[in-house]
Order: C-alpha cells, then sequence, then structure tokens
C-alpha cells in the first residue's frame, strides 16, 4: 500500500476531488496547510507598511491507496491541479506498513 | 448661577431674555450624548482589538473596558472637581475638594438649562475615552493591573488639569482655566485635552516601555478588520455625542457641529484612501477606518469654528497627514503599537491648529487666517497645542517609569511571545479548534 500526498493550490481542491471521485477514490484526509517552495510568501500593506507574509494557504491531500492505484492517482492530480504557473504545489508518494478500518478490525488491502 | 450653565464662549450666542430654567429640550439631548460617547468605549475596543494579533485582542478590549471603570470611579470622587473646581491659583487645576465624591452637586438648580451631574458624568466620559485611546500606543506587552493603576493616576495627573485649563471656564465667581479664559484658545471638543493629550501620552508610554518582542521583525498585522470596521463605525456613531453634545444644547451650534462631524469623516476616509492609492496601489479597508477616524480627531477641536466646506478641508488635511505620520514609528523605530501617535497626536495637532486658519465667525467668535482675521488666532491654537503636548509627554513618561521601576508595567517577554490574552486573563478569544474546545475543563490541580 502506499500514502499518496499532494499540496495544493486551495481553488483546485475542487476539481481534484471530482476527478479522484471519478476515479473511484472513496475517501480521503484533506487539511488547509501554509508553507512556501520557489514561490515563496506575498505581500500585504497595512497602513503603509509593506509586511512580506512567508506562508502560502494550500491544501492537503492524503490518501492510502493499493499500490496498483498510486501511479494513476498520482496522475489525476497532477494534471487536474495544474495552472503551469508558479505554486501549483507537489505530490509524493510514500510506503505505508499496515492499516487497520476501526470499526470492523479489517486490515491491509481490505481496510481501503 | 451655576458655572455650568453658561455655554461654551466660542458658540454663537442668541441672547435671551432671562436665564432658562432647566431645558428639557437641552437636558434629554445631553443625557443622550453621554449615553452615545459611552458608547465610543466599546466602538474602540472593536476597534483596537481588530488591529492587535488575535493572541492579545482580549486583553486589548480588557484595557479599555478596564479603563472605563476606573476612570469613572476616579472622576466622580476626585477627578472632575479638579478640572472644574475653582481655580487654585493661575489657571492650573481646581479645587479638588470642592466637588469631592460629587458634593453639593445634587440639588436642582433652576438656573441651568441641565443638571450639573449631567455636564459632570458627559465630561467624565470623556476622560475615559481619552485614556483608553493610550492603551493602543502599549498594546500587547503591559500588565492589567499596572495599566489600571496608571488609568487611575493618569487621570488625576495628567486629564484633569488640561480639562480644566481648556474646558473650565469662567463665570460670575467662577475662575476657571488658563487656557480657555486668559489664552482665548479654541478646542469644541477636546483636540488639546483628548486627542494631542492621549497622543503625546501614548508616546511617551510606548517610548519608556520600549519596542514589541520582533517589532519590525515579524508581521504584526491586524487579525481581524471586520472588526476594526465595526469599531469605526461604532466610534463615528459615538463621535456626534462627543462633539455635537460638546454644545451643551439641542440647538443651531449642535446642528453644525453634527453636520461638520459627519463631513470630516467622510473626507478624512477619502483623503487616507487616495494617498494609499497613489503610494501602495490599493484603497484598503483599514485605511478606510483609519481615514474615518483621523477626520473624527481633527473636527473634534475644530467643530464648532469652522464651516462645512472648512470641515472638508479639516477631514481632507487629516486624513493625508495622518496617512503618512503613521509611517514615522518605522522612521523612528518607536513602537506604538496602533498608531496613537499618527492618528491622534498628527492629527489632533492638524485639527487644534487648522482652527487658527479656517475658523469662521459665520460660525465662531473670531476669524481666522483664511478669513482675514490674521495670525492672532493661529498662535494661540499653537501655543495651546505645543503646551498640551509638552505636559502631557513629560507627566506620562514620568508616571509609567516609575511604575516600570516599582511594580513593573511590562510583562515577561515569555507571555509576550506566547501572548497575553493566556498568560494575564487565562482565556483564548477564538476557540475554532474541536479538538480543543471540547476538552473537558479541569478544576484545581486536577
Amino acid at each position: 500500500m502506499k500514502l499518496v500526498t499532494a499540496v495544493i493550490k486551495p481553488h483546485k481542491w475542487e476539481d481534484v476531488r471530482e476527478a479522484l471521485e471519478a476515479f473511484g477514490v472513496t475517501g480521503m484526509t484533506v487539511s488547509e496547510v501554509s508553507g512556501y517552495g520557489r514561490q515563496k510568501g506575498h505581500t500585504e500593506v497595512y497602513r503603509g507598511a509593506e509586511y512580506d507574509i512567508a506562508l502560502v494557504p494550500k491544501i492537503r491531500i492524503e490518501i492510502v491507496v493499493d499500490d496498483a492505484d498510486a501511479a494513476d492517482i498520482v496522475g489525476i492530480i497532477t494534471k487536474t491541479a495544474h495552472t503551469g504557473r508558479i505554486g501549483d504545489g507537489k505530490v509524493w508518494v510514500s510506503p505505508v506498513e499496515s492499516v487497520v478500518r476501526v470499526r470492523t478490525g479489517d486490515t491491509d488491502t481490505a481496510a481501503l | 448661577m451655576s458655572p455650568h450653565s453658561v455655554r461654551m464662549p466660542d458658540l454663537l450666542l442668541v441672547p435671551t431674555a432671562a436665564a432658562p430654567a432647566t431645558a428639557a429640550g437641552d437636558t434629554a439631548w445631553l443625557l443622550a450624548a453621554a449615553a452615545l460617547v459611552l458608547l465610543m468605549a466599546p466602538g474602540l475596543a472593536f476597534f483596537y482589538g481588530g488591529m492587535v494579533r488575535s493572541k492579545s485582542v482580549l486583553n486589548m478590549m480588557m484595557m479599555v473596558f478596564g479603563a472605563l471603570a476606573v476612570v469613572m470611579v476616579v472622576w466622580v470622587v476626585v477627578g472632575y472637581s479638579l478640572a472644574f473646581g475653582d481655580d487654585l491659583g493661575g489657571g492650573l487645576v481646581g479645587d479638588p475638594t470642592q466637588y469631592f465624591g460629587f458634593k453639593g452637586m445634587l440639588e436642582a438648580d433652576p438656573e441651568a438649562s441641565y443638571p450639573i451631574t449631567l455636564f459632570a458624568a458627559f465630561q467624565g466620559l470623556f476622560a475615559v475615552i481619552t485614556v483608553g485611546l493610550i492603551a493602543g500606543a502599549i498594546a500587547d506587552r503591559t500588565r492589567f493591573g499596572t495599566w489600571l493603576l496608571f488609568a487611575g493616576l493618569w487621570t488625576v495627573l495628567v486629564y484633569a488639569p488640561v480639562a480644566h485649563w481648556i474646558f473650565d471656564f469662567s463665570s460670575g465667581d467662577h475662575v476657571g482655566g488658563w487656557m480657555a479664559n486668559e489664552l482665548g484658545a479654541l478646542d469644541f471638543a477636546g483636540g488639546t485635552a483628548v486627542e494631542i493629550n492621549s497622543g503625546a501620552a501614548g508616546l511617551a508610554a510606548a517610548l519608556v516601555l520600549g519596542r514589541r518582542v520582533g517589532f519590525g521583525r515579524d508581521p504584526m498585522k491586524p487579525h481581524n478588520l471586520t472588526l476594526v470596521m465595526v469599531g469605526a463605525g461604532l466610534l463615528w456613531f459615538g463621535w456626534f455625542g462627543f462633539n455635537a453634545g460638546s454644545a451643551l444644547a439641542a440647538d443651531n451650534t449642535a446642528a453644525i457641529v453634527f453636520v461638520n462631524t459627519l463631513l470630516a469623516g467622510c473626507t478624512g476616509l477619502l483623503a487616507w484612501l487616495g494617498v494609499e492609492r497613489f503610494r501602495d496601489g490599493h484603497a484598503t479597508s483599514f485605511g478606510a477606518a483609519s481615514g474615518v477616524v483621523a477626520g473624527l480627531v481633527a473636527i473634534t477641536p475644530s467643530c464648532g469654528s469652522v464651516t462645512p466646506i472648512g470641515a472638508m478641508l479639516v477631514g481632507v488635511a487629516a486624513g493625508a497627514i495622518c496617512a503618512l505620520a503613521v509611517g514615522l514609528k518605522y522612521t523612528f523605530r518607536y513602537d506604538d503599537s496602533l498608531d496613537v501617535v499618527g492618528v491622534h497626536l498628527v492629527g489632533g495637532l492638524v485639527g487644534t491648529i487648522i482652527i487658527g486658519l479656517l475658523a469662521s465667525s459665520s460660525v465662531t467668535t473670531v476669524d481666522g487666517l483664511f478669513h482675514g482675521g490674521g495670525v492672532d488666532q493661529l498662535g494661540k491654537q499653537l501655543v495651546a497645542a505645543g503646551v498640551t503636548l509638552v505636559f502631557s509627554f513629560t507627566m506620562t513618561a514620568l508616571l509609567v517609569w516609575v511604575l516600570e521601576k516599582t511594580v513593573g508595567f511590562r510583562v515577561d517577554p515569555e507571555h509576550e511571545v506566547a501572548g497575553v490574552d493566556l498568560a494575564i486573563h487565562a482565556e483564548t478569544a477564538y476557540d475554532l479548534h474541536t479538538a480543543t474546545g471540547g476538552a473537558r475543563p479541569h478544576f484545581g490541580q486536577g
């Protein structure tokens, strides 16, 4: 099993969710996060004073999937979240040792 | 005749055949006006509260509400008597024993057009707002107990004398303050006693207590601009009580002052946004709220001496000059957290001095320079503004220094970084996370 983690632009979140649902992804964990990459932050002005805001708001999606689906899901997220402008985000895949469904006690692939 | 039954001499007086019995209309308006000034306290709490970071919004609001409670009590005990009691000599301060605890003020005076207790309460609320304004200069970093102590002492040592100088008019046997009577400076509702006074005090307090941890490095931006807008709206509404109430009558002067107060807020907003648009490229909500207040600050002393066109000019001058002045703290590196200096000191100076230029004999008793009245009134205004600034700055610096060295005024750096709300009040303003919001309370050492 793999954990697919994606950090994307907030306004792309609905498109990505719809595409993943169409593919058959039934659940995910989503959080509002902030951070920065090459894009860095942005500038805000309050009473004439400029503030460099280092952190940019992003959406983080986490999905645990079967090994076979990981590449497809990364492809769907990458395609859907793409704008071509700086700050589109990143997607990465990491190995998952075991999973338990709390309600039934099902383990691993049966728990996905 | 009670000293307070006469109206301020800078108003256009219509002679009446005999001193009026307590006038129901005047009394009703003054009652409402006093309540409007009280509304400025929560207005100020919102205005300032939105400007601080989310970790200190409760402390900021508590500083304003706490000052309200302390100042009003001190005012009734001795503050009013110091400000409006018979002069002790030189026009410097009133007799603190004369009206101690509102002594001798409860009998109805058939010759006064409103009850003296009502006038005294109305004036007390001015002291409340003045002290509350100072809090903005030292936000995020003060001990609450010491702040309350400061509020009481400052009312007695600084506010009451300055109010005596400029607001206490001589009449009959009663001798008032030097600025209003000997000097003849015009200040309708508190450009000196309220605005310059609080602004200079804020500057002194910010300098003595020092900069916040991370000033100039961390972004200390306003955490909730919607609160700032609500606060500005409430302040504007309350300001009609402050200014038009200072006519002390429901009459033509009150109406002119009302219109002037409305217009200066409007042009203050437009001028501040204009500066922002050309300098920064954006017209901001924070600029709009600040511009309204800057315009209102400057019209406070001048509302009873300028025409509506003059009031618009006052607002434009204050909005533009204050929009530029708020940047001074980065140049000179003093941490006036919420721009009490840039808005209230500078706006107060603009409004007090501009009377010497724009005063019109169609509204008040003299003409300013631009209406052919020469520089005489301008000189008087400069003296009143300058003396208030120097007195307030010096006294406040001394008072804050003594409090810091004795009981301690500033919080520990770790509490300041963690947030004064939690450290001082054991509360946090916003509980938006169910994981901590649903936590069970624990009592004692549980």
